[in-house]
């Protein structure tokens, strides 16, 4: 009798091994944990990874205090049940000088996210980070390493970057280094949304279609999350019905107007619209920043 | 239902897709071909008609295809995956992209490895995953110098399913007569390089004809399209399964006091519990109890999953041990033949200690030279001393201790290995083992009653190794016969092993180059070893310019036994002295590969005693070096 596995049992197997590979041979390991979808599927991963025990690093979050107040929610519920302490690290710099996404643009990414991961990786000593970026996300990350070496000041080299063959990963770094690595590399958007589904893996409701009190912006349509939302002159709150594509501060996050209020139905919709994930996220319209330069200065 | 036609089942009934979605398998595959074979055009098919490419992704293409696409006002799909041109201007290092693109029967993994330079690497690196081959031919050359590469390294990395499609029948007019000749010629080349059978299909990735749908333009052609064929190609899951159970310690899960489980990915075979087991290399026996999973304990787990094991019995297991089927368990060795493929820039030094990568095992082992290359061009085999990037070659290799293995052929798991530079921790090379040596079965270790301590006590001293390295000229002969002459004073057996006089006997065969170095040195340190053994104190003076083998006679000795002493000269000093007149005749160009001139010297980073000669007489460093065996330093 021959048991077939599924291509998600396929990729299933293949995320845990690269999970428990990590925590064997590495000192101090942390899972980025950013809320979103790719977040809540890669932490059932690590639990089934570990299970009966729970996963055996912190999950790290690295805040920028814009976040939608249902990430928050369930952030912190998730760590709960999951058994795992919870890291928050705010920059203090970015918190002092009170950057925002209103009126720092880009700087807002920077200093929260790229310099507030650097100073928290620091802080705890962490030699390895998972993360929830996919190969299938943009056309630059399809060469991508599952295992990305950084230098002790968290520089990505691309000229020294590992071959990766069969199942084997070569961990081994001098001191200072640290490595990134992504368990869901060869996961796409579809496989994320079926996996989620047939595991019933609690997400943020905010994927799912509700009447919210949005306004459009720059051909974006953006929640009005709390009170700290600028509106500019003339500019009201409309309700409408909108679920989330990607997940990130609430005033760079675009929602699509939709209908879909249960998971096979916002599948259907993914699978019937034609604008690619990364679409909703205004990082990527800002300037010429690519990917590229991103990652060379460390943010995931 | 078509391949394509999944978009009104979407919009009818979702549920019913996702059901259907659920219970695809999965199918990784590499395409193989040069820039001009349309290989890029192929792949950025396969993703546009698999419907995996995004409205503003398609804007984006339409408007490329016409600013600098090939194909005038038509979609250059090319586009789609050539997005790493820039990146190579920049010397990003590129080994494989990965596509994904998914279809109602399977979801496929697409490695595309760019470049030519590189091939070599990238190519064995895309291959190491894959379960098929798409080998592409340019209707209009036939089969190339590079389709024999292409063949010859997927059959290397044991995929067993070759696809030849011969690309680009639109420019040959979809002549049947070029189409057979093109294929018996590769047949020819194909039966002699041990490929047991490919499938053949005449295609053009720029038409799109027999890629997704059959083609009217080949009326003669009667086999599948390449979608179809990709569907529903048999995969070796019946066969993994059939094979002996193994299971690679990953991890081992003590979360309290009563569950002890073995965490990993089944490399081959099936399990259930009640199975007995041995546990390698120790031999412990033992049986299955629990399969434990997060979704609850399996009745069965197959190769493929990632499972947590527990036993009936405490044995002895961690990462790096195999759990294997009882009555047929895997192999313990520690010497081998192997391919191996050479993948850094930095050529191999034989001799040299690596780490080696197998399944859970982390070893040091040693590749002897090759016993010859493989001509990837010809299959031709080539006389070498060593391997260069991209090389491939057939060596005998050692490890420090035992491990678990199958051949290549059996298990890619247990078969496909890494090498690591324990300097500079890159990936160096990949390999895959043939057999273990026959010597490394029949040879064993014998015990003898006279134990080391009783040959060291006897002498009332330590045994220990004291290595001198330095420059040429550096003083390191006349400090350690100091040092010899003093300990005699104080009744200690010693022995000088000198650079010069083993070269007149022992090594005489040696010359200077870095691979003669690396070993001249093993041998002097498993000489040291042995009268460590008969409980001598051991000084040595040797250049031994590279860190990597002092480390590896550090590594050799029992622990506390070894004392690295540098005897630091500068070069301009040890020049002006140049007592043996090799450095005239270096800058002379009359010596070749001399240490400081031409050969780099690696400076001890730690030595445990550094000596700087511009400041101390001989007789003054024999006496810090003794302190330091005495333990007063």
């Amino acid at each position: 009798m021959t048991l077939n596995l599924t291509h998600l049992r396929r990729l299933e197997a293949e995320s845990i091994h690269i999970f428990r590979e990590v925590v064997a041979e590495t000192d101090n390991p942390v899972m980025l944990y950013s809320i979103g979808k790719d977040s809540a599927v890669m932490l059932h991963l690590a639990r089934k990874a570990f299970f009966p025990a729970p996963p055996p690093f912190p999950l790290l979050h690295v805040d920028t205090t814009w976040k939608f107040r249902a990430m928050y929610e369930m952030r912190e519920r998730m760590a709960a049940e999951a058994g795992m302490q919870l890291l928050v690290h705010h920059n203090p710099d970015a918190m002092a000088r009170g950057i925002n996404p209103f009126d720092h643009g880009s700087l807002h990414t920077d200093l929260w996210k790229t310099e507030g991961l650097k100073q928290a990786l620091d802080k705890y000593g962490f030699d390895a980070a998972f993360g929830g970026a996919r190969r299938d996300e943009e056309k630059s990350r399809a060469k991508e390493r599952i295992f990305s070496f950084r230098s002790a000041n968290h520089r990505w080299d691309p000229k020294n970057q590992r071959p990766e063959l069969w199942r084997l990963y070569n961990t081994r770094k001098a001191k200072g280094e640290s490595i990134r690595v992504f368990p869901i590399s060869n996961w796409t958007e579809l496989d994320i949304w079926q996996y989620i589904h047939l595991e019933n893996i609690p997400i943020v409701p905010l994927y799912f279609a509700a009447e919210r009190p949005t306004v459009e912006r720059d051909g974006l349509i953006l929640m009005v999350d709390d009170d700290r939302f600028r509106l500019k002159e003339g500019e009201k709150p409309v309700m409408r019905s909108v679920r989330f594509r990607t997940l990130g501060c609430y005033p760079l996050s675009g929602a699509v107007e939709s209908q879909a209020k249960t998971l096979p139905e916002v599948i259907q919709e993914m699978l019937l619209t034609t604008t690619s994930e990364r679409q909703g996220r205004a990082i990527d319209h800002d300037q010429a920043a690519s990917m590229e330069k991103k990652k060379q200065e460390g943010y995931f | 239902m078509s391949a394509y036609e999944a978009d009104a089942l979407i919009a009818k009934d979702i549920d019913a897709y996702l059901d259907q979605h659920q219970h695809k398998s999965l199918l990784r595959f590499i395409t193989c071909g040069s820039v001009d074979d349309g290989k890029s055009t192929l792949i950025g098919r396969l993703l546009y008609d698999s419907k995996m490419i995004f409205e503003d992704q398609l804007a984006a293409l339409e408007a490329d295809s016409k600013r600098v696409g090939t194909q005038g006002q038509n979609i250059d799909f090319a586009l789609l995956v050539d997005g790493l041109a820039a990146e190579r201007e920049q010397g990003i290092t590129i080994d494989v992209a990965y596509r994904f693109f998914t279809t109602e029967k399977r979801k496929f993994i697409v490695a595309d490895t760019p470049g030519h330079e590189q091939y070599t690497r990238n190519m064995v690196t895309g291959a190491s995953t894959a379960d098929l081959a798409v080998i592409l031919i340019d209707a209009r050359k036939g089969v190339l110098t590079q389709t024999r590469r292409h063949s010859y390294l997927a059959h290397l990395l044991g995929i067993k399913n070759l696809v030849l499609a011969v690309n680009k029948m639109d420019l040959v007019a979809y002549d049947q007569a070029k189409y057979d000749s093109i294929v018996a010629d590769y047949a020819a080349f194909a039966a002699s390089i041990g490929i047991a059978g490919f499938t053949p299909m005449p295609i053009s990735g720029y038409q799109g004809d027999n890629v997704t749908t059959r083609s009217a333009n080949t009326p003669w052609y009667q086999g599948p399209t390449l979608i179809a064929h990709l569907e529903t190609v048999q995969l070796d899951v019946a066969a993994d399964q059939k094979k002996p159970f193994r299971l690679p310690v990953q991890w081992v899960s003590r979360p309290n006091q009563d569950f002890r489980g073995f965490a990993g990915l089944i490399a081959g075979g099936t399990v259930k519990p009640g199975d007995k087991v041995r546990i390698l290399p120790s031999g412990h026996m033992s049986s299955v109890s629990r399969i434990v999973t997060f979704d609850g304990d399996l009745d069965i787990a197959v190769a493929g999953q990632s499972v947590t094991l527990t036993l009936a019995d405490e044995v002895d297991c961690s990462r790096g041990d195999v759990i294997a089927a009882a009555a047929d368990p895997a192999s313990v060795a520690d010497q081998f033949e192997a391919t191996i493929v050479w993948m850094a820039a930095e050529p191999m030094l034989p001799g040299r200690p690596y780490w080696l990568k197998l399944g859970t095992q982390l070893v040091s082992a040693h590749v002897q030279a090759p016993k010859y290359q493989v001509n990837v061009n010809t299959m031709e085999h080539l006389a070498a001393k060593t391997l260069d990037l991209n090389a491939i070659g057939i060596a005998n290799l050692s490890t420090d201790r035992p491990i678990s293995f199958e051949p290549y052929s059996a298990s890619r798991d247990l078969g496909g290995f890494i090498l690591i530079d324990k300097m500079t921790n890159a990936t160096v090379a990949a390999g895959m083992l043939h057999f273990s040596l026959r010597r490394s079965q029949n040879v064993h270790w014998q015990s003898f009653d006279v134990a080391r301590e009783s040959h060291a006590r006897l002498k009332n001293q330590k045994p220990a190794v004291v290595w001198f390295t330095g420059l040429s000229g550096a003083g390191k002969s006349t400090i350690a016969n100091t040092v010899e002459k003093k300990l005699l004073r104080m009744n200690r057996h010693t022995f000088l092993l000198d650079g010069d006089n083993v070269r007149h006997g022992l090594n005489k065969d040696l010359g200077f180059t870095d691979a003669d170095r690396v070993e001249n040195i093993r041998r002097v340190g498993e000489v040291a070893k042995l009268m460590t053994n008969a409980g001598l104190i051991v000084l040595t003076a040797f250049i031994s310019p590279f860190r990597a083998e002092r480390e590896m006679v550090r590594q050799m000795m029992a622990p506390g036994e070894f004392f690295e002493v540098f005897v630091d000269t500068p070069l301009a000093e040890a020049e002006k002295r140049d007592v043996k007149g090799l450095y005239k005749k270096a800058r002379d160009g009359k010596l070749k590969n001399f240490t400081g001139i031409d050969s780099p010297y690696e400076a001890p980073e730690k030595p445990d005693l550094r000596i700087d000669t511009t400041k101390m007489t001989p007789d003054e460093a024999a006496e810090l070096v003794i302190a330091l065996l005495l333990g007063e330093l």
